[in-house]
């Protein structure tokens, strides 16, 4: 399970957590919504060990172990997986064996045996089919030229291939239309189970009607504001953020 | 010019002196050169054109004439690659009958047994043009009829260590295809040891004639290699060139193109990768001499260690040369803080009706590009190898020969292989 | 005309006290003899009562530029200049001072107004007693090597700013001119760079001390008016810790024949957090249609950037001159500072220009931006010249450069040649350059809308110079606007 205690970050000099304390318990997917600049997609660098962030205090521990002290791979191979709100494009890299590496460098890390090209192959045709993507995606090159959708789209799939004990999904519905939100809904869902815990960072309700959420998390200036069941998200919709801020304040 | 490149210099008018009268072809050409040469030098750093390519090294090495018999035993035949298509091979800049196997319709001859020095297009009036002029022995004369599509053909540049002490060759190359010809050619350098390889090759492309050239330089990491290659291209005629600099201490490829008749066209796919202490050059000149021609140009340069690369690419477009279409791109990664990149490229337009554009990168790995690879768990020395791979894949994949692709492939995996992490 | 007998009465002196060279009286203007040497040198010094120092500093690069040969890498072709055959130094004659605009010379008048200047600075340049009223400009006007006005002085001198002819600074303030002249542009850099050196007569300085921002745009207007006299200005600008300052440079000259030459060298020392803006319209005679006359213009202009986080901003619009050769270019030395030039060169008829930067990436997490937007018309040559080198300590220095040509008609000729130097892993250098034609597509549009071709190619232009122009102070951005549709009369059919 994860388990965030006060953690604080800042970018520049520019501090933007404040002091997040959060628990996710192992099975559960907790959602974490908040106006643009409240610190959401800070908080999914800061546990996937971006750059330029830095850490002021605070822990976030993945299992008990420790992922601030940990490389962004090490993170990976730990279980978290980070949906990205832009998927970078990795010219002359192909999808497959970009797949293929990420997989059993994480295989490796965890002292599982590596999967060759043909097992490897045989896992990825069926994700694909499973997620309804053409086969051609894993022979293109690593999100160039593909489209908004698709690029959420690759983002499960690597998902569903990589199988992590938590993902977290930065803002993954912006810029989806209804079909494509299914699909990356359906994705999540597959996955859920007890060995399995998502955090899912949105601005807007409409995902989480797909991906009923135990958990709702309301942050609000780079502090967990408020925190309720489901129905916070809808009263969010309704309300806005500025009415649940100013009465947390 | 200083005191070090003129003695160097003078090594090899001294050498010119003693074999003149043995060596093939108009010895007023040779003279010529030689005076030309004399007055020159070696090209130093206030010469414009060599500005960012030192030939300091050079002057460290005493070299010699390779010896003139080469025992087949010493053929250094570990170093030719079995492509299953016809060669010709060449040992220390001399043609090797015995290890050549000859192709179908072509007209093949050797520059030793029907010397000629061509007038080179664009002028070669360079001091290395001059070298090769002034030294030439030997080297491999093509020639494809008019509408013969003489399919693929590989040239092989071999150097041995026979003699035992340094060596420079200047082979000396005239390639031609006739109106409607067409030949792939696959032009491979490696060898062993100290030397200096100094091709010049004159090429001429007749009207809608096409030839794709593979060029792989894969010199000893002892070897300095600096060729020039001119080409004349009529009309409607095409020359695509893929170079790739993987070898040699310091290598420099000229590349000389004039496209001299209406709708002729010129392609360039390098790609350079090199570490240590080594320097690698493409310096080109596209002429556009002619209406609706077009040049497209993509170099790109990856630096590892202390190494020092360089794009130099100017292209012209002459005076009524309407509709003229020239594009130029460098892309250069610098992986260690030590590595140099020096890129300048050129455009001198005399004429309104055109698109020329160029662009020059210089940076490190993509900082996005790393994290998204990590935090799909793939370690950090791993990604930065991936990036290398795939910064270089584009121009690979683009070879048009499987074969010559392998042979790109494993060397540039041997190269990331050797990379310190 | 009280400035005007301020700045000349101890030139006045010297000229009266007989110095054996003489001055041969021309009209307006006072020449020395024709020719270069220490004499010549020695007569200058002591025409503007220099201290010891400076006379040994000009022998030096006197000495240095007898070493020196002319460059030509450029792309640049004009007969050689006979050195032995100009003027080097030139004053004005007093005259008594005009009371009104009437009394001041018609053709000096007519300059002004093709200048765009408005009526009450014209006055001012002119030396007319200045109107009340609140003033945004301040003026030092340089007329044929010596300044004649300045104004504002007051203003300025109460926030600290030092604004006056570079002589006059010598004079006032010694240890500040000793300290920073040179200390850019060393006197042996260059071949034109030496001999200004060797003979500057005038020129601006600028003090902006710590933590002042200069309170109005300063100005100088160059005009070269006597019949072969080289024009050999030097400007100091320095800005100390946290000071700003912008200042304007446009230039005129009426026609003449015969070629002139002018090499002036503009120095800038920014230091912590300071700013210094450039900006100059350069519209000197370009020569007749047919290529005859014209100015020479080789100047070299630099700026270091020593402080953190200090910025210079070059912005040029050079429309003038039959020979340009000019490279203003910033040594980013402190860390975090900034370096850009912004640049329009536009070339007609037979005009020459090459013309460009360099940004000398020093320190740590520097940046510069280039724009240069080149416009060839007629049977003119436009180059691009430019260097972007990061030295090995420069980690994390970022350089981007666009560069455009376009080109108008099919004997003109238009060239790029950008040297890209790094030697820093960290730091991220771009280029990009384009080369194309006007579009005919947009002509035909403005035309159907009613433009005149020449209106219509003023648009296009000006449209492709808008990322340059809007870098500009407004009043020269005006200015420069109209400036490229009148430069480019007559280049299209």
């Amino acid at each position: 399970m994860l388990q965030i205690t006060g953690l604080a970050a800042s970018i520049d000099g520019k501090d933007i957590l404040r002091g997040i304390d959060l628990t996710l318990p192992q099975g559960e997917v907790h959602a974490i919504m908040g106006p643009n600049g409240s610190g959401k997609s800070t908080l999914s660098y800061v546990l996937a060990g971006r750059d330029g962030y830095a850490v002021t205090s605070g822990s976030a521990r993945l299992d008990g172990a420790d992922l601030l002290a940990m490389t962004p791979d090490e993170r990976a191979a730990a279980g978290l997986f980070l949906a990205f709100q832009y998927p970078v494009e990795l010219p002359g890299v192909g999808n497959a064996n970009f797949l293929r590496t990420a997989l059993n460098a994480q295989r490796r890390a965890r002292g599982e045996s590596e999967l060759d090209a043909v097992q490897f192959l045989k896992l990825a045709r069926a994700a694909t089919k499973q997620l309804s993507m053409p086969d051609d995606m894993l022979k293109r090159n690593v999100n160039v030229g593909f489209s908004g959708g698709e690029k959420k789209r690759n983002e499960v799939l690597q998902m569903a291939l990589l199988r992590p004990r938590l993902a977290i999904l930065d803002e993954t519905d912006s810029g989806l239309d209804i079909d494509a939100l299914k699909i990356v809904a359906e994705g999540v869902n597959a996955l859920r189970g007890p060995n399995f815990s998502a955090l899912v960072i949105t601005h807007y309700q409409r995902l989480l009607d797909y991906i009923v959420p135990d958990r709702v998390h309301v942050l609000v200036g780079g502090r967990i504001v408020r925190s309720g069941g489901p129905e916070l998200a809808h009263a969010l919709e309704a309300d806005g953020y500025a009415a649940i801020a100013a009465e947390a304040a | 010019m200083s005191a070090a490149l003129a003695e160097t210099a003078h090594s090899f008018l001294a050498r010119y002196e003693g074999l003149r009268d043995h060596l093939p072809g108009d010895g007023a050409a040779r003279q010529a050169a030689a005076a030309a040469f004399a007055a020159s030098g070696l090209p130093g750093p206030r010469d414009e054109a060599w500005k960012y390519t030192p030939l300091r090294a050079l002057t460290e090495i005493a070299f010699h004439a390779p010896l003139a018999a080469l025992a087949d035993a010493r053929a250094p035949s570990a170093l030719l690659p079995e492509l299953g298509m016809p060669r010709l091979v060449l040992v220390d800049g001399r043609v090797q009958p015995d290890l050549s196997v000859l192709p179908d319709g072509v007209h093949i001859s050797g520059f030793a047994a029907a010397p000629e020095f061509g007038a080179l297009p664009g002028g070669g009036r360079d001091a290395m043009a001059a070298l090769n002029t002034m030294l030439a022995e030997d080297g491999v004369r093509i020639e494809v009829p008019e509408g013969v599509d003489a399919g693929v053909l590989a040239v092989i540049s071999l150097a041995s260590e026979a003699a035992h002490h340094p060596v420079d060759f200047h082979p000396r190359h005239a390639i031609r295809l006739n109106a409607g010809a067409r030949l792939t050619l696959l032009e491979l350098s490696r060898g062993d040891g100290v030397y200096l390889h100094n091709p010049l090759t004159e090429l001429q492309v007749g009207a809608g004639a096409a030839l794709v050239a593979v060029r792989l330089q894969e010199e000893s990491h002892s070897a300095f290699h600096l060729s020039g290659t001119y080409a004349e291209i009529a009309d409607g005629g095409s020359y695509e060139l893929f170079l790739l600099h993987l070898g040699a201490r310091l290598v420099r490829s000229e590349i000389d193109v004039t496209l001299a008749g209406p709708g002729a066209r010129f392609a360039l796919r390098a790609a350079q990768a090199l570490g240590e202490a080594r320097h690698a050059d493409i310096t080109t000149i596209v002429r556009h001499a002619a209406p609706h021609c077009a040049s497209r140009q993509s170099v790109r340069t990856v630096l590892d260690g202390q190494a020092r690369g360089v794009f130099q690419g100017r292209v012209e477009v002459a005076r009524g040369a309407q509709k003229s279409d020239g594009y130029q791109m460098s892309q250069a990664l610098l992986l260690s803080p030590d590595a140099e990149m020096d890129t300048k490229p050129q455009l001198e337009i005399y004429a309104d009706d055109v698109k020329c554009s160029h662009g020059a990168t210089i940076g490190e790995l993509d900082a996005d590009q790393l994290f998204y690879l990590q935090s799909r768990g793939v370690p950090r020395a791993e990604a930065r190898g991936m990036l290398v791979h795939a910064f270089l894949a584009e121009t690979v994949a683009a070879l048009p020969h499987a074969g010559a692709r392998g042979l790109a492939e494993s060397a540039i995996a041997a190269w990331l292989g050797a990379r310190p992490a | 005309m009280q400035a005007v007998a301020e700045t000349t009465d101890p030139v006045q002196a010297l000229t009266q006290s007989g110095y054996k060279w003489g001055f041969a009286t021309e009209i307006e203007t006072e020449l020395a003899p024709k020719g270069l040497n220490p004499d010549i040198i020695r007569l200058i010094s002591a025409r503007k009562g220099e201290p010891g120092w400076l006379l040994e500093w000009r022998l030096k690069a006197y000495a240095a530029w007898l070493t020196m040969t002319e460059p030509h890498w450029a792309m640049l072709a004009y007969p050689p200049i006979d050195y032995q055959d100009l003027h080097y130094y030139a004053a004005p004659k007093r005259k008594p001072g005009p009371q009104s605009l009437d009394q001041v010379d018609p053709e000096l008048l007519r300059t002004y107004e093709k200048l765009g200047i408005p009526l009450r600075e014209r006055a001012i340049l002119a030396g007319v007693e200045p109107a009340e009223g609140s003033r945004q400009v301040a003026v030092d006007a340089v007329f044929d090597s010596v300044s004649v006005a300045t104004t504002f002085r007051e203003t300025l001198a109460k926030s600290g700013v030092i604004f006056c002819p570079i002589s006059e600074a010598v004079r006032e303030h010694p240890e500040l001119v000793q300290r920073y002249l040179g200390s850019v542009v060393p006197t042996g850099d260059n071949y034109f760079a030496a001999l200004n050196s060797a003979v500057f007569t005038d020129g601006s300085f600028v003090f902006v001390p710590k933590g002042v921002r200069c309170p109005m745009e300063l100005s100088t207007y160059f005009r070269i008016n006597a019949r072969n006299t080289g024009q050999f200005e030097r400007t100091l600008i320095i800005a100390e810790d946290g000071a700003q300052v912008s200042y304007l440079e446009g230039c005129t000259a009426p026609q003449r024949d015969e070629n002139q030459l002018h090499a002036a060298v503009v120095e800038l020392v920014a230091l912590n957090e300071a700013q210094i803006k450039y900006s100059t319209v350069q519209n000197w005679y370009p020569g007749d249609a047919e290529g005859r006359g014209g100015i020479y213009n080789f100047v070299t202009k630099r700026g270091a950037c020593r402080g953190a986080r200090s910025r210079i901003s070059w912005t040029q619009v050079e429309t003038g001159s039959a020979i340009t050769w000019k490279y203003p270019s910033c040594i980013l030395q402190g860390e975090d500072s900034v370096g850009e030039f912004y640049s329009v060169a536009l070339t007609n008829h037979h005009q020459q220009a090459d013309t460009g930067t360099k940004m000398i990436h020093i320190g740590p997490r520097t940046r510069s931006t280039i724009v240069s937007k080149g416009i060839s018309a007629g049977q003119s040559n436009n180059t691009y010249r430019g260097l972007v080198r990061i030295q090995p300590k420069a980690s994390g220095a970022r350089s981007h450069t666009q560069c455009d040509s376009l080109l108008i008609g099919e004997e003109c000729g238009a060239h790029t040649v950008p040297y890209i130097e790094s030697r820093n892993a960290s730091a991220k250098v771009e280029h990009e350059a384009t080369t194309s034609k006007i579009d005919e597509d947009q002509l035909f549009y403005c035309r159907q809308r009613g433009l005149s071709q020449e209106d219509a190619v003023g648009l296009i232009v000006n449209g492709f110079c808008k990322d340059v122009l809007k870098e500009l102070p407004m009043e020269f951005a005006v200015e420069a606007q109209k400036l490229l549709a009148v430069s480019l009369e007559g280049s299209v059919g």
